[in-house]
């Protein structure tokens, strides 16, 4: 760590005379136990495009947070022009000239683009009216300085995200906004749209304005930026220029780490196929989807966020439709967008965000468990709550689950133990494919180890297993294939000898090696 | 350049839409007159208008009030209550004492209304309580009071000032004093509304409260300053429902924050907040007074009377969602042609 202890430093050797616009010197930031940010320093200077690279859940949000005055760091300094600054709230880091673009703009869909422009700030006229010749006027000269055609008096209602971006951009600019950080901003955009991007955004740094981009695709920051930050597992990793930087040297810094042994697989013989997906297609979400998955077997579907991967999960459990393609469970093909058929051919799907889509949160271990087999716990037209609880005893046991009694309401667990009364829930329809998406997100390490476990024996006692997972550790350790997405598309299938992170990583950001 | 002229057609059609539907209010308004004074000439009598604007003035006032709260995605249930509440206890206290005169009873009335109005938005803005659920309670609540004030009592005209009677009845240049206020008031705010920086948060937060908390508006205290607003023009709308109709019990004004919400909608006025002006409500308010009249003159059974009213408002939404699907195709397909 003797890069970061450098960086630490305002003035660190070789910076110049002027301090940096807006720099990070040690930043630390928790939520809970996870520790987000651990001593992050970055330094963005006037006339310089920074990128900010690291894997899903290295850092890199928390971090443009604690930039724009949503986070609060727990320790550590966010410095403006050397001088230390706090920012309570986001409007504090806005009146600081720093302004954030995010992937999908928050706008007033009903007002027009020169109102989204000055919300708050509308040029004046006598007796505090507010001008709205003058606001027109500006907004219009804004998009002249960008070169972008947009009518101010739009509504901003159908606006595409890339207009969006640009009307963003343009109040950032009425503004006079010294520092432009841009969280993902091309994960929605299509070729022109990013070409028309890039163009604005190199202007605005030839203008002197500090940029701090972040973006998944590596050939955009080789394209747009002179440095680069790396984070990996909040930690600072390095920050060096992107000349002489090679691609593959960049990856290496984003994901090289020890694989642990959280992830005991067992080995399982792959059975029959039990999941077949046939050139699935949704238009404008993921194309020509192809794959299959054995019982036995558990299958990584890795790639990026919005690569589509959760999309593809929902449209083979129905609940979303499919355009071409079908699905075919133990040979026998599933009727398209129903949920209820997927369930009757033994098909789970365990939802990436538990809070809305996984658990009643203010009902009861037992009745959460109990939801997705209604049917088997009727005695006559009645529920039993009798059998209702012997299932949830019986599955709260087999998964370890940690809690006082089964009348608790779900939402006093840990993350941990809801992610597992989720997977009862869903594990005891008895299902023969269990799709499940990201199982360990945002749970403590030990009971992650937990998870991994019960999966391993489930595939092992032939269920055909669909793991869609950001992390590339927990994919390496625990998928016998490695299937990766990208845009959409599924671009990669890779046996368990073959998976490296550099060969995930490679696939899902597009770099044919 | 292309892409800028087509951005000005964009307007045009934006623009004719909503205009469009406040002169659809006016064309239904021709329609109806027209047909019910064919059938019963004294439809158009000088009496019968007359009893049409006053009737209407009260539900145009609470109307714009309620654009107000209804523009930043809240509702206010409460404000029939606070009609009956002020209506009463104003009344109450000029009988008790002739020597207070209309200025007096306007105040006392804003202020029993707005502090109604500061109740319903300190829990709304600041407890974060659903508007639907706080200004329901406060409907109640105000009912209650309004009825442990009353006793059973009655105000009669008799009781009152003389110049608080000619309010209800005084006119200016022929024109009565109530519609004079009611569209005052209406000119006033519906001119803040647009022309004014922190008339347009009130949009924005109704447009979108996270964007708009991200932009720096500071959306509890308008939120508050809505409800301030819509509590304060019911206690006015009190002390004129006083001076028109004299005889007040604790009863009056039951049942109609329905009709002020159906007004408002009626008008254009977005239900889920963000879009609509007080003039659409308060033409809405003028159209439903207008229906009420002519189905009375028609003769028609009072509960078609109601079912028509229903029945209005459901056409009044489809006809926004209508319109709102054809303009964001229109939207999208100019978008389109202008990315490529």
């Amino acid at each position: 760590m003797t890069g970061a202890a450098e960086a630490t430093a305002p003035h660190g050797p070789g910076t110049g005379d002027a301090p940096p616009v807006l720099a990070l010197a040690g930043v630390s930031k928790s939520f809970g136990a996870v520790r987000a940010l651990r001593e992050v320093s970055l330094e963005l200077r006037a006339g310089e495009a920074h990128a900010l690279a690291g894997e899903n859940g290295a850092g890199k949000s928390t971090l443009v947070k604690t930039l724009s005055g949503v986070h609060r760091p727990d320790s550590g300094q966010v410095l403006m022009d050397g001088q230390p600054v706090e920012f309570h709230k986001p409007a504090d880091a806005q009146r600081h000239g720093v302004a954030v673009i995010y992937q999908e703009p928050t706008m007033f869909p009903d007002l027009s683009v020169a109102e989204n422009i000055f919300i708050g700030r509308q040029p004046r006229a006598s007796l505090g009216r507010i001008d709205r010749g003058e606001m027109r006027a500006r907004a219009a000269e804004l998009f002249a300085r960008l070169g972008v055609a947009l009518d101010p008096e739009q509504p901003a209602r159908g606006l595409s995200i890339a207009d969006q971006q640009l009307v963003e951009i343009a109040k950032a600019l009425s503004r006079d906004a010294r520092v432009l950080i841009m969280d993902e901003p091309t994960a929605a955009l299509s070729g022109n749209e990013v070409a028309r991007l890039f163009t604005v955004v190199k202007a605005l740094r030839e203008q002197g304005c500090a940029l701090l981009f972040i973006s998944h695709r590596l050939d955009e920051i080789f394209e747009l930026c002179q440095q680069v930050t790396t984070l990996r597992d909040g930690a600072w990793i390095a920050s060096e220029p992107v000349a002489g930087l090679t691609h593959e040297a960049l990856i290496r810094r984003m994901v090289g780490r020890d694989l642990d042994t959280l992830y005991p697989k067992l080995d399982a013989v792959a059975g029959e196929v039990a999941l077949k997906v046939h050139r699935l297609t949704r238009e404008g979400v993921f194309t020509d989807v192809s794959f299959e998955v054995r019982r036995g077997e558990i299958v990584a579907l890795a790639g990026l966020v919005g690569a589509g991967r959760s999309e593809v999960a929902r449209a083979v459990f129905g609940v979303d439709r499919w355009d071409a393609g079908w699905v075919e469970v133990n040979g026998r093909r599933l009727p398209p967008a129903s949920p209820t058929a997927a369930m009757s051919a033994g098909v789970a799907l365990v939802p990436e965000d538990r809070r809305q889509q996984g658990l009643v949160m203010d009902q009861s271990i037992e009745r959460n468990i109990g939801l997705t087999g209604l049917k088997g716990l009727r005695r006559g037209p009645v529920i039993s709550r009798a059998a209702e609880r012997d299932r949830a005893r019986d599955w709260a046991i087999r998964l370890q689950l940690k809690f006082n009694r089964l009348s608790d309401a779900v939402n006093v667990l840990s993350g941990g133990n809801q992610q597992k009364v989720v997977l009862a829930k869903w594990l005891s329809t008895r299902p023969q494919v269990l799709i499940i998406d990201e199982p360990t997100r945002g749970i403590d390490v030990g009971t992650k180890a937990e998870v991994h476990r019960v999966l391993s024996e489930l595939a092992s006692d032939g269920m055909a297993v669909l793991m869609i997972s950001s992390e590339l550790p927990e994919v390496l350790g625990m998928a016998d294939r490695v299937l990766v997405m990208q845009e959409g598309r599924l671009v990669a299938d890779i046996p368990r000898a073959d998976a490296t992170e550099e060969s995930v990583m490679t696939a899902a950001t597009g770099r044919a090696s | 350049m292309t892409a800028v002229t087509a951005g000005r057609s964009t307007r045009g059609i934006v623009d004719l839409v909503f205009r469009a539907r406040e002169l659809s209010i006016v064309a239904a308004l021709a329609v109806l007159v027209a047909v019910t004074a064919g059938t019963n000439g004294n439809f158009l009598s000088a009496q019968g208008l007359k009893d049409i604007f006053l009737n209407a003035s009260i539900l145009a006032l609470l109307a714009v009030g309620q654009s107000f709260v209804i523009i930043t995605r809240n509702i206010d249930l409460s404000v029939g209550s606070v009609v009956g509440l002020v209506a009463f206890t104003v009344g109450d206290v000029l009988a008790a004492d002739h020597g207070l005169g209309v200025g007096v009873a306007i105040v006392l009335g804003i202020v029993i209304g707005g502090v109604c109005g500061l109740v319903n938005g300190l829990l709304v803005s600041f407890g974060r309580v659903p508007a639907l659920v706080v200004t329901l309670g406060t409907l109640y609540i105000i009912q209650g009071l309004d009825h442990a004030i009353a006793h059973g009592r009655q105000i009669n005209a008799v009781d009152l000032p003389e110049s608080v009677l000619s309010l209800g009845n005084g006119s200016v240049l022929g024109i009565p004093y109530l519609p004079l206020i009611a569209v005052i008031v209406m000119l006033a705010v519906g001119y803040y509304l647009r022309s004014y920086a922190s008339g347009r948060d009130f949009y924005a937060i109704g447009s979108s409260p996270e964007a708009a908390g991200l932009a720096g508006v500071p959306v509890r205290r308008r939120v508050m300053a809505a409800y301030l607003l819509s509590g304060g023009l019911a206690g006015l709308a009190g002390v004129l429902w006083l001076a028109r109709f004299g005889t007040v019990v604790a009863d009056d004004a039951h049942g109609w924050e329905l009709q002020v919400v159906s007004a408002v909608v009626v008008g254009g006025v977005a239900i889920t907040g963000g879009v609509g002006t007080v003039y659409g409500a308060a033409l809405g308010a003028l159209l439903l007074t207008t229906i009420t009249s002519a189905l009375v003159v028609l003769k028609v059974n009072p509960f078609w009377q109601q079912a028509i009213t229903g029945a209005l408002l459901l056409l009044a939404i489809s006809v926004d969602r209508l319109l709102a699907l054809r303009v964001a195709r229109i939207l999208r397909r100019r978008n389109a042609r202008h990315g490529s």
